[in-house]
């Protein structure tokens, strides 16, 4: 039905995540900034829910979001919205708490019609390019592209430094 | 903001092993993936490693370390030649890890697809609602 999501590398601070969905861009669009329609999705992986999450939808406006799993632990990050552009686009910083991007972010989404659908592309750019290469680990790939063919044997766990 | 979770994985996954935490620093660095790729092909020497480097043995050396450190480059036991060579399993878990983000990632989408499948019927219903 809709498409994969796709994590690529761009430029050197750059990672550019895209994905279609099966309804116009108003709907998607309002399931990104309207809170307790966050919650419903914006929940990560198993055990965990969206506790908190404020928006306050202006440029200049911030936002807050904090997870709790079952266990007890949390998460928070929060920013500032730099553009809202209802419903085609929404810029805003990003901070993690606990700094895991290596200065935070400043993430653009934009929401473009294909047909009935919407083609949702989120560039995420990092505070610096070893941020990036950290976050995404993209420059594992392209560091041995050279040498793909060898590394998918090693991925499959074929003896290695033998001569082939 | 869909960010937070290449964030939240790596925090998890770190947390979970400090392994993956030493593979990724180890592959930030270009001389260090150079290195790899160069392993990828076959053992090699620490002399031939710094060949094709404008670099002093000592510094390859320290660069391997780190290699060895996150598990990615072993020395193979022969006194003379010392070989080092590509060790398999810390990037297939690596490459385990980037999968799995991605599946977290789509995970999260999917539940949006349904929320919009739930939107996209109000929405409808309004709609036929003001034409009665």
């Amino acid at each position: 039905m809709t498409g994969k999501v796709s994590i690529v590398a761009s430029g050197e601070r750059e990672l550019v995540i895209t994905r279609m969905f099966e309804a116009p861009p108003h709907l998607v669009f309002e399931a990104h900034t309207v809170p307790a329609l966050m919650k419903r999705w914006f929940t990560g992986p198993d055990g965990w829910v969206l506790a908190t999450c404020e928006i306050d939808l202006r440029p200049g406006g911030t936002y807050r979001h904090e997870w709790k799993h079952e266990d007890g632990r949390t998460m928070g990050m929060g920013g500032t919205y730099k553009a809202v552009d209802a419903p085609v686009r929404l810029v805003a910083t990003e901070l993690f708490d606990e700094d895991w991007t290596g200065g935070g972010t400043v993430n653009t989404q934009l929401f473009e019609a294909v047909g009935n659908q919407t083609r949702l592309t989120t560039t995420v750019l990092c505070a610096s390019a070893e941020a990036r290469d950290n976050m995404l680990n993209s420059n594992m790939e392209a560091g041995i592209a050279a040498s793909y063919a060898r590394l998918d044997a090693v991925l499959a766990g074929a003896p290695i430094g033998e001569e082939v | 903001m869909s960010i937070y979770i290449t964030d939240w994985l790596l925090k998890g996954m770190v947390m979970e092993s400090n392994q993956l935490d030493a593979v990724f620093t180890a592959l930030a660095d270009p001389t260090r993936r150079a290195i790899l790729a160069r392993l990828a092909e076959g053992e090699a020497s620490v002399a031939e490693l710094a060949a094709p480097f404008a670099m002093s043995q000592p510094a390859v050396s320290k660069h391997l370390k780190m290699l060895e450190r996150a598990g990615l480059v072993s020395t193979a036991v022969d006194a003379q030649r010392r070989p080092r060579r590509i060790e398999g399993t810390p990037l297939a878990e690596a490459a385990g890890w980037l999968e799995r983000y991605r599946e977290i990632w789509e995970r999260n989408y999917q539940r949006l697809d349904a929320l919009l499948e739930e939107m996209k019927g109000l929405e409808h219903q309004a709609r036929k609602g003001r034409k009665q």
